[in-house]
C-alpha cells in the first residue's frame, strides 16, 4: 500500500472554473458548505464541543460521588446527568469525531478532490445541531428546574423510558431520529466515496487502513442506525399510540427493548473503535518509520470483528434470564472476539518491532490507545465470561472497561489523529511542548479517573449510583480527583487548537510534515488545497 | 465532463441502494424483529412465555413413574385492585396428565374492571412443555364491582419434559387494562357511525 | 508509559492507606469470595481470567516496552523493512483461539452448575418495586401454607443522606432543603450506610433456598455479591436464582440494586441474615405469628375511631420514613415529576380521590394499598391533609381506617 507515486505533470489542464473555486465568504461558507474540508472542521469542532459538554456533565457526577451522603444534586437529576452525559458522548462527541475525520482524510487518501455526495454530506453535518439541540434543551430546562431531562440511562431500558419516562422523552426520540438520519447520510456517503472516487490504480487492498475500518464502519452504521431508529419508535408508539411492544400488561416483553437495542448497541460499540484502529493503524508505521505489519490480517480482522458484532449482543443481558443455551452461545461469540483483537493489537507491536521510532504527540497518544485500549479489551474479555459477568455486570467494573476502550481508546485516537494531520489541515505544526504536556497530563489523570473503578465495581459498587456505601468512599475520592484533572486537561487541547487554528501561530508545516509519514495525503502541500486532488493521482 | 457524469449517476445509484437498505433494516427492526422475537420465545420458552393459544388436548401416554410438582402462583399489579390467588398452591402431576386447576378473583373495587393475566413459566426451558389446553389468560377477564369468580386453566405437562426438570412455577400476574379497553371501545364508537 | 502514572497511582494509593483512618474494607481491591460453593468457584474463576490477563499482558506489553526502549531512532536504531510474516500472523490467531478454550471449559462448567435450581428446600418470591423488596416465603420444605410475606426497605436515616452543601437545598429543585445545617456538622454515616434495611431476608443455613424473581413497574436487579447472584427483576416475568449458605457460615450479607430503576436507585439495598436451621424456624414461627396479630390489628383498626392528634402523629412518622424522599418534607416536592403537596388539588380536594391514588399509585407514585396496613394509610393521608397549611375543601380532614379499607 505504500508505493504510490504521483505523476504530477500528466494532467496540467485543468478546467478553467475550478480555479476560482475557492471557499465562499462569511457565514455561507459553512451554512452551504459541500466542501468536505469544511464540512469536517465543522464536525470536528461540534464533537469537541460536545466532548466538553459531556465533560461538564461528568464532573457534575464526579463532585457529587466525592463524598458519600447527597451534598450537590438530588438523584433525579444525577440520573439525568449520567443519561446524557453518555448520549452526548457517544453520539455528539465520538461518533461525529469519526465523521469529521472521515470527511477531512478519505479522499485525501483517495486521491480524490472531495467527497462523491458533497450536497448529502452538508445536510448530514446540519441535522447534528438539530438534534443536539433538542437533547440539550431538555437539559437546559433540566437546570432551570422547569422539567426533567431524559433520566432512564443511555441504554434507556424500557419501562423505565416508557411507562415511566419523563415527557423530554418525546424529545429525546425525535432526536435520535435525527441523529440515525444523519448518521446514515454521512454513511452513504464514505461508502460511495470509497467505491467511486478511488485515484486510478487505488485497488481496494491499496486503500489506507483508516478508509477500510471506514469502510466497514459505515456497512454497520446502514445495518444498525435503522434498527435503533426502529427501537425509539417503538418506544414512541409505546408511550403514545396504545401499543405493547414492551409492555407485559398488553403482552409484550421489556426484554424485547433490550434485544432490539443491543443488537443495534453491540455493532454500535464497534462504530465507535473500528476508525480508530484505523487512525492508529496510520500513526505507528509512520513514527516507527516502518509499514504496517500484517496489512491483509488488520482489514480481515477487522471485517471478522463488525461481523461478530451481530452475534454477541445477548452479553448485555447476562442477567436477565437467557436459557442456559443462550448464555453460552453468546460467551463463546464473545469471546472469539478477542482473537481478531488480539491480531491488531499484536501487528501494532509488531509495526513498532525493530523500527526507528521517535515519539511525538501523536504517537505517544497511539501508543497509549494501543496499552489502555489494550487493558480494556482484557476487562471486556473477563466480561465474556458469563458466570463472572453476572458478578461484575452493572458494576463500576463495566464503567471502567467502556471507559478504557471509549476514552484511552476512542477518545485518545481522535487526539492522536487530530495532532497527526493538524499541520496537514491547517499548514501550521502545533506547540510540541504544550502538546507533550497535554499527552501526560491527559495519561497520568485518566488512568486515576478510571483504573480505581475496576477495584470498586470489583468490590461491589453498582452502576448509576447517586449514593454508595461506605467501603467505597475512599477510592471514588481518588476517581473524583482523576475526574476533575483529566478534564481540566482537555483544556490544554483547547489552548493548542485555539492557537493553531485562530491564532495562527506554528511553524510551517511541510507537505510530508512527518520523516515517515505515507500515503496521498502527505502528497499534497499544507494546508491541503481546496480542492484535494483535481487531477487523480496515478497510484503505482 | 462525460465520464464524470457517468460518475455522478453510479454514485446516486449507490447511495440509493444503500439508502434502500437502511429503510429495509428499520422495518426489519419494527416489522420483523418483534414477532420473530415471539415464535423464537415459543420455540425455546425464552424467559417463561408459554404460547397465546390452546394446545390441543389430546395428550401423550401418561408417564406414571414421573411426578412433577406445579407451583402456582398469582399476584396483581399494584393499579389493579382485584384479589387474585390459585385455589391450590402447589400440586403434583404425571407427565401428560391433563389437570384442571382453578384461580379465584375478587374485585374489591366498587366499579367494572378488565382484567388480563400474563403467564410465566419458570424454569424457562420448561415452559415449552406446559401445555395449557384453556386458559383464562387468553382471553380478557371482566368483573363487576365487588364480584368474585373461579377462572379455570386445564394443562398437561409434554412426555418430552427434560428429565433434570423437578419443579414447575407458573406465575400469573393480573394488569389493569380497563383503560385500554375503554379508549378501544371510544374509539371504535367513533369510528363505525 | 504505563509504568510511571501506574507507579504515581500506587505511590499515591499507598500514601492515603498508611494515612488514613478507614476500615481496611475501605480499600478492597478484588471481588469477595463470598460464602457459597457457587461465589467460591466464580470467585476462583475470575481470579483464573485475571492472570490470564496479566500473564498475555505482561507479554504483550514487555514486548512493546522492549522495542520502545531499543528500537527508537535516538538510540540509532535503524528501521528493519519486514511488513509480514504468515507463519507468525498464524500463531498469534491460532494461539489466542487456545487459551480461549482453556478459559471457556471451567466458564461452561460454573455456568451449568449455577443454573440447577431444583431440590430446593425453600421457595422465596421476591418482587422489586420502587424502590423496595418484598418478599413472600412460599414453599418450605413442602409446606405451601406459610402465608408470611414483608416488605424490605432502607432505614439508613435521612439525616446521615441528606447533606447539602448549599442552604437552597440541592440542585437543582431544592431537595432536601431542610437537612441543611450551616456549621457544615452533619452526623456521621453509620458502619453500614446505605446497606442497611428494616426487615431483612431472614434464610436457613445448609439448605437450598430457590428465589423466583419479578418486578411491579421497572427492572430491578436483585444482587449479593456473597452468594454470587444477581438477576434482574423483570416486571410481568419471573426469573430464579437459588443460594446454599453452608452451615458453618451463617451472618447477615448484603447486597444491591443492580439496574438502573429511577430516582433512589442507590437506595434500596438488600440485607439477608442467614441463621442457623432451628433458628430460622423458630424465627419463621414467630414472624408467622406477628403477621397473624399484624393481620388481626389491622382488621380491627378498621372498627375502631382514632383521635386526630394521635393520627397526625403517627403520620407524621410514617410520611417521613415513606414519602418525603419524593414529596420532601416539607411537601414542596420536586417538580413535575413529584409534585408538591402542599396545597396540592389532590392534598386538599375529595378525600376519595387522595385515598385512591395513595393506594393504587399513579404514573411515578408506586401503589401503597398492599405494603401499608390501613392504618397506616390512614394516619398518612391525615397527615397530608393537615400539614404545611393544607385545608380540605370538602371538611374531610381525618381519615380514619375503615375509609381506607373500603
Amino acid at each position: 500500500m505504500s508505493e504510490h507515486t504521483l505523476d504530477h505533470h500528466a494532467h496540467d489542464h485543468h478546467d478553467d472554473h475550478e480555479h476560482h473555486h475557492g471557499p465562499a465568504k462569511g457565514i455561507k461558507r459553512w451554512l452551504f458548505a459541500t466542501n468536505h474540508k469544511d464540512i469536517g472542521a465543522m464536525y470536528l469542532w461540534f464533537s469537541f464541543t460536545m466532548f466538553m459538554l459531556g465533560g461538564f456533565m461528568a464532573m457534575i457526577i464526579r463532585a457529587e460521588l466525592m463524598y458519600p451522603g447527597l451534598q450537590l444534586v438530588d438523584p433525579n437529576f444525577f440520573n439525568q446527568m449520567t443519561t446524557t452525559h453518555g448520549l452526548i458522548m457517544v453520539f455528539g462527541a465520538v461518533m461525529p469525531g469519526f465523521v469529521g475525520l472521515a470527511n477531512y482524510m478519505v479522499p485525501m487518501m483517495l486521491g480524490a478532490p472531495d467527497m462523491a455526495l458533497p450536497r448529502l454530506n452538508n445536510w448530514s453535518f446540519w441535522l447534528l445541531p438539530f438534534a443536539f439541540s433538542l437533547l440539550i434543551i431538555a437539559i437546559i430546562k433540566a437546570f432551570l428546574g422547569i422539567a426533567d431531562a431524559p433520566n432512564f440511562g443511555w441504554t434507556f431500558y424500557a419501562p423505565l423510558s416508557t411507562k415511566y419516562g419523563p415527557e423530554s422523552t418525546d424529545f429525546f426520540i425525535f432526536s435520535v431520529h435525527m441523529m440515525g438520519i444523519s448518521s446514515i447520510m454521512g454513511a452513504v456517503n464514505v461508502i460511495v466515496t470509497i467505491f467511486n472516487l478511488r485515484a486510478p490504480g487505488m485497488t481496494l487492498m491499496k486503500m489506507p487502513l483508516f478508509v477500510w475500518t471506514w469502510l466497514i464502519t459505515a456497512f454497520l452504521l446502514i445495518a444498525v442506525m435503522p434498527v435503533l431508529a426502529g427501537a425509539v419508535t417503538m418506544m414512541l408508539t409505546d408511550r403514545h399510540f396504545g401499543t405493547s411492544f414492551f409492555d407485559a400488561a398488553g403482552g409484550g416483553d421489556p426484554v424485547l427493548f433490550q434485544h432490539v437495542f443491543w443488537f443495534f448497541g453491540h455493532p454500535e460499540v464497534y462504530i465507535m473503535i473500528l476508525p480508530a484502529f484505523g487512525v492508529v493503524s496510520a500513526i505507528i508505521p509512520t513514527f516507527a518509520r516502518k509499514p504496517l505489519f500484517g496489512y491483509a490480517s488488520m482489514v480481515y480482522a477487522t471485517a471478522s470483528i463488525a461481523f461478530l458484532s451481530f452475534v454477541v449482543w445477548a452479553h448485555h443481558m447476562f442477567t436477565v434470564g437467557l436459557p442456559l443455551a443462550g448464555n453460552l452461545f453468546y460467551m463463546y461469540m464473545t469471546m472469539l472476539i478477542a482473537v481478531p483483537t488480539g491480531v491488531k493489537v499484536f501487528n501494532w507491536v509488531a509495526t513498532m518491532w525493530r523500527g526507528s521510532m521517535t515519539f511525538e504527540v501523536p504517537m505517544l497518544f497511539a501508543i497509549a490507545f494501543v496499552i489502555l485500549f489494550t487493558i480494556g479489551g482484557f476487562s471486556g474479555l473477563m466480561l465474556a465470561i458469563t458466570p463472572v459477568d453476572q458478578q461484575y455486570h452493572d458494576t463500576y467494573f463495566v464503567v471502567a472497561h467502556f471507559h478504557y476502550v471509549l476514552v484511552t481508546g476512542a477518545v485518545f485516537s481522535i487526539i492522536a489523529g487530530v495532532y497527526y494531520w493538524l499541520p496537514k489541515w491547517t499548514g501550521r505544526m502545533y506547540s510540541e511542548f504544550w502538546g507533550k504536556i497535554h499527552f501526560w497530563s491527559s495519561l497520568l489523570s485518566v488512568n486515576l479517573l478510571f483504573f480505581p473503578m475496576h477495584f470498586v465495581g470489583l468490590a461491589g459498587m453498582p452502576r448509576r449510583y447517586s449514593d454508595y456505601a461506605l467501603q467505597f468512599a475512599d477510592f471514588n475520592w481518588w476517581i473524583s480527583i482523576g475526574g476533575f484533572w483529566f478534564g481540566l486537561s482537555q483544556l490544554i487541547l483547547l489552548k493548542i487548537l485555539i492557537d493553531v487554528c485562530f491564532r495562527k501561530k506554528g511553524a510551517q508545516a511541510t507537505s510530508e510534515v512527518w520523516e515517515g509519514a505515507e500515503g496521498l495525503e502527505w502528497t499534497l502541500p499544507s494546508p491541503a488545497p481546496y480542492h484535494s486532488f483535481t487531477t487523480p493521482p496515478l497510484v503505482k | 465532463m462525460t465520464e464524470q457524469n457517468a460518475r455522478a449517476q453510479d454514485s446516486i445509484k449507490l447511495a440509493k441502494r444503500l439508502t434502500l437498505i437502511a429503510v429495509g433494516m428499520f422495518v426489519f427492526a419494527v416489522g420483523v424483529l418483534p414477532p420473530m422475537y415471539d415464535v423464537i420465545c415459543d420455540i425455546t420458552g425464552l424467559n417463561g412465555k408459554t404460547a397465546n393459544e390452546a394446545d390441543s388436548a389430546e395428550s401423550a401416554v401418561v408417564q406414571e413413574e414421573r411426578l412433577i410438582t406445579v407451583q402456582f402462583l398469582a399476584d396483581t399489579d399494584p393499579a389493579m385492585p382485584w384479589d387474585f390467588k390459585p385455589v391450590e398452591r402447589s400440586i403434583k402431576v404425571h407427565p401428560g396428565e391433563i389437570r384442571k386447576v382453578d384461580f379465584h378473583v375478587h374485585n374489591r373495587d366498587a366499579q367494572w374492571l378488565v382484567g388480563q393475566a400474563i403467564p410465566s413459566v419458570t424454569p424457562s426451558q420448561a415452559s415449552p412443555y406446559f401445555k395449557k389446553t384453556e386458559c383464562f389468560c387468553f382471553a380478557q377477564q371482566e368483573l363487576q364491582g365487588g364480584d368474585a369468580m373461579n377462572m379455570p386453566l386445564i394443562f398437561y405437562i409434554d412426555p418430552d419434559l427434560p428429565k433434570n426438570v423437578t419443579t414447575i412455577t407458573l406465575s400469573y400476574k393480573l394488569f389493569n387494562i380497563t383503560e385500554k379497553v375503554q379508549q378501544e371501545s371510544k374509539r371504535v364508537a367513533t369510528t363505525t357511525p | 508509559m504505563q509504568s510511571l502514572p501506574k507507579r504515581c497511582l500506587w505511590a499515591g494509593l499507598g500514601a492515603v492507606v498508611i494515612s488514613s483512618n478507614s476500615a481496611l474494607a475501605a480499600w478492597q481491591l478484588d471481588m469477595t469470595p463470598g460464602v457459597t460453593s457457587i461465589s467460591e468457584q466464580v470467585f476462583n474463576l475470575h481470579r483464573t481470567m485475571l492472570w490470564w490477563c496479566v500473564a498475555i499482558g505482561i507479554v504483550v506489553f514487555g514486548a512493546m516496552f522492549y522495542s520502545m526502549l531499543k528500537h527508537r531512532k535516538s538510540k540509532g536504531h535503524k528501521a528493519a523493512h519486514f511488513h509480514e510474516s504468515t507463519t507468525v500472523e498464524i500463531f498469534w490467531t491460532v494461539a489466542p483461539f487456545f487459551i480461549l478454550i482453556l478459559m471457556a471449559i471451567p466458564a461452561t462448567r460454573v455456568l451449568i452448575a449455577m443454573s440447577d435450581t431444583s431440590d430446593s428446600a425453600l421457595t422465596i418470591k421476591i418482587t422489586g418495586s420502587q424502590w423496595k423488596w418484598h418478599y413472600q416465603y412460599l414453599d418450605y420444605q413442602g409446606n405451601t401454607d406459610i402465608n408470611l410475606d414483608y416488605y424490605s426497605v432502607l432505614n439508613t436515616p435521612r439525616e446521615q443522606i441528606d447533606r447539602p452543601v448549599r442552604a437552597a437545598g440541592l440542585f437543582p429543585k431544592g431537595a432536601a432543603k431542610d437537612s441543611y445545617r450551616p456549621d457544615g456538622n452533619y452526623p456521621e454515616q453509620g458502619e453500614n450506610y446505605n446497606l442497611e434495611v428494616d426487615h431483612p431476608l431472614v434464610i436457613p443455613t445448609g439448605k437450598k433456598v430457590r428465589f423466583l424473581i419479578t418486578s411491579d413497574d421497572v427492572i430491578h436487579a436483585w444482587w449479593v455479591p456473597d452468594f454470587a447472584i444477581k438477576k434482574d427483576a423483570i416486571p410481568g416475568f419471573i426469573n430464579e436464582l437459588w443460594a446454599n449458605v453452608p452451615e458453618d457460615k451463617p451472618g447477615i450479607y448484603r447486597g444491591q440494586c443492580a439496574e438502573l430503576c429511577g430516582k433512589d436507585h442507590a437506595f434500596m439495598p438488600i440485607v439477608v441474615d442467614a441463621r442457623p436451621q432451628a433458628e430460622f424456624e423458630k424465627w419463621l414461627a414467630s414472624a408467622q405469628e406477628a403477621q397473624k396479630q399484624a393481620d388481626i390489628a389491622a382488621a380491627s383498626s378498621v372498627d375502631k375511631t382514632f383521635s386526630k392528634d394521635e393520627l397526625m402523629a403517627e403520620g407524621e412518622k410514617a410520611y417521613l420514613a415513606r414519602c418525603a424522599a419524593c414529596h420532601q418534607a416539607n411537601g414542596q416536592g420536586l417538580p413535575p415529576t413529584f409534585p408538591a403537596l402542599a396545597g396540592s388539588a389532590i392534598a386538599t380536594g375529595a378525600a376519595a380521590d387522595h385515598i385512591a391514588i395513595v393506594k393504587n399509585g399513579k404514573n411515578a407514585m408506586p401503589a401503597f394499598g398492599a405494603v401499608l396496613p390501613p392504618k397506616e394509610l390512614a394516619a398518612i393521608i391525615t397527615y397530608e391533609r393537615n400539614a404545611w397549611g393544607n385545608k380540605p375543601a370538602d371538611g374531610v380532614d381525618v381519615v380514619q381506617p375503615r375509609d381506607v379499607a373500603k
